[in-house]
């Protein structure tokens, strides 16, 4: 791993995630607690656990979208109290109704909500920013094409064009690979490092043991608390794994 | 023949029932589409039975006026769909299970107390719909009802489709999806409250979800949804008033059947999603 920040084309100084003893609960149930972490642009990290661990929590956590329990999350420095344009979260491509009437661009320009409003019309800084993001992920061909024509890895990819257009600094992947054969996702990871080593960062779940080391350069280790956290070549070992799930894998993936 | 056909436009009642259905089909073919693409049919027509209890309380409390039966209905509906949240919140169960419990428990005393207040009559029309029975002053509210809910709806486009299409990612782009899906249900409320009238609070829900039902087999332009369902729903009711007249036909009925069966045309013969050209290819 070469110098993280070198290329945070966002500013020249860095840009910093502080997730500090966050706790979440659903109604009496704890879901998270004392999650603490420090990172910044250009990194990615990985979320692992076993199911129910609160990766997912987590990442809603970031995104503005659950009231912490306790803790706090700052980015640069500021408190993250709802949304912020900068921050954007892709849900689990499952998660939405592929079958909606929209077209790839139409999903994309969501993306432009913060800049455009409740009312104006795109801006010509909105519509390039839009095309930009469809050029970058590749969607130039798929654009005008309806969202239930495209396959997992364009759907992902229409997440990420969103975020794009949105000017995201810090994305929050729930589960991105999950139901990509090898060849997609292969290209997945190589947009994914692309999209961080030009200054974003980069928080995914991941379920696939085996890609960890080549894909990440931080780890959270999590099973509703912190096992640990740290660089993947710190971190990320088979005592701690085992830790993480149980006894119930070693270094293979989990469905 | 000429004459048989003209003759529905000759009468003052049929020209405001002609108007009314135009308006009508119009306002709830255009928010038919957020209750399709929200997949919350069930939830509106709950909502819709709950109108007439509200009617039933308000004859009691205030006598039988236009502004009580309209305000009657906007109250129970209102109170009905945020008591299913309540429940909802504060129990285990989900709240199409509480929605359910509440409006058929408030029907069923809307009827029993409706059948004690010699509105016999009146609760036929509220029940099945009596749009010739119109008046100037009944086509005006409409007016203004449509007038209203289409300009809120297309005012918020963009913040409810995105909230329609997935809440979580809307709201970390900043758009208030609970005030939003508040404020959606409102205004198919009072859409539904305006078909009363015209086809009663039993066969409103089929205006109010048909018209973009039919649009979503033929096309997938969302704005198509949004402008097909208004029209429609417009250019159905239009003709089903007229058809019920040339038929001797109950016109709230006859407008919700017309539908019907265009919804019918389109799922067996739709160029793109119907049945049949499904099962050739």
């Amino acid at each position: 791993m070469d110098h993280p920040h070198e290329h945070c084309d966002h500013c020249r100084q860095h840009h910093e995630l502080r997730v500090e003893n966050v706790g979440v609960r659903y109604r009496e149930v704890e879901a998270l607690s004392n999650i603490s972490l420090e990172t910044s642009c250009g990194s990615c990290v990985a979320l692992i656990g076993p199911n129910g661990a609160g990766k997912s929590t987590l990442l809603k956590a970031i995104a503005g979208l659950l009231p912490l329990a306790t803790g706090q999350i700052f980015w640069r420095d500021t408190k993250v109290a709802k949304w912020s344009h900068e921050i954007a979260y892709l849900p689990q491509r499952e998660n939405v109704d592929w079958n909606f009437p929209i077209t790839v661009r139409g999903v994309i320009r969501m993306g432009r909500f913060p800049q455009a409003g409740w009312w104006k019309p795109f801006s010509k800084a909105d519509e390039s920013a839009i095309q930009h993001a469809i050029d970058l992920m590749n969607l130039g061909d798929l654009a005008d094409r309806q969202i239930s024509q495209l396959s997992g890895g364009q759907q992902q990819r229409v997440f990420l064009a969103r975020a794009l257009a949105q000017e995201a600094h810090v994305l929050l992947l729930d589960e991105p690979f999950t139901g990509l054969d090898r060849t997609t996702s292969a290209n997945l990871s190589h947009t994914l490092r692309k999209i961080s080593h030009e200054g974003r960062l980069i928080i995914a779940s991941h379920h696939d043991m085996t890609t960890v080391r080549e894909l990440y350069d931080e780890v959270l280790l999590l099973r509703k608390k912190q096992i640990a956290f740290g660089p993947v070549s710190e971190v990320f070992d088979e005592s701690r794994l085992s830790e993480t799930f149980g006894e119930t894998i070693h270094g293979k993936e989990v469905a | 023949m000429i004459d048989w056909l003209l003759e529905p436009f000759e009468h003052s009642f049929n020209q405001r029932a002609i108007l009314a259905a135009l308006l009508i089909g119009i306002t709830n073919g255009y928010a038919s589409a957020f209750v399709v693409l929200r997949k919350s049919a069930l939830k509106v027509g709950s909502l819709s039975h709950a109108l007439l209890p509200g009617i039933a309380v308000a004859i009691l409390i205030a006598g039988l006026h236009d502004w009580s039966a309209f305000l009657g209905s906007l109250f129970a509906a209102l109170l009905i769909g945020l008591g299913s949240l309540a429940v909802a919140r504060g129990s285990r169960l989900d709240q199409d299970s509480a929605l359910a419990i509440l409006y058929t428990a408030a029907f069923s005393g809307g009827i029993i107390l409706l059948r004690r207040l010699n509105v016999t009559q009146e609760m036929e029309s509220w029940l099945f719909g009596n749009i010739m029975g119109m008046t100037d002053k009944d086509l005006w509210t409409n007016f203004w009802i449509s007038a209203g809910a289409l300009g809120i709806l297309t005012a918020l486009h963009r913040p409810l489709l995105m909230t329609l299409f997935d809440a979580e990612v809307a709201t970390t782009l900043g758009v208030p999806v609970r005030i939003l899906n508040y404020l959606l249900m409102a205004v198919l409320i009072i859409v539904l409250i305006s078909s009363l009238q015209a086809v009663g609070c039993i066969l409103a829900l089929g205006l109010l979800v048909t018209p973009a039902a039919t649009i979503y087999l033929l096309t997938d332009s969302t704005e198509a949804l949004f402008w097909g369902g208004a029209l429609l729903g417009g250019l159905a009711s239009t003709f089903a008033v007229l058809a019920g007249w040339w038929l001797d036909v109950e016109q709230g009925p006859a407008i919700v059947l017309t539908l019907g069966a265009v919804f019918l045309i389109a799922f067996l013969f739709s160029p793109k999603y119907g049945v049949i050209r499904k099962r050739r290819s």
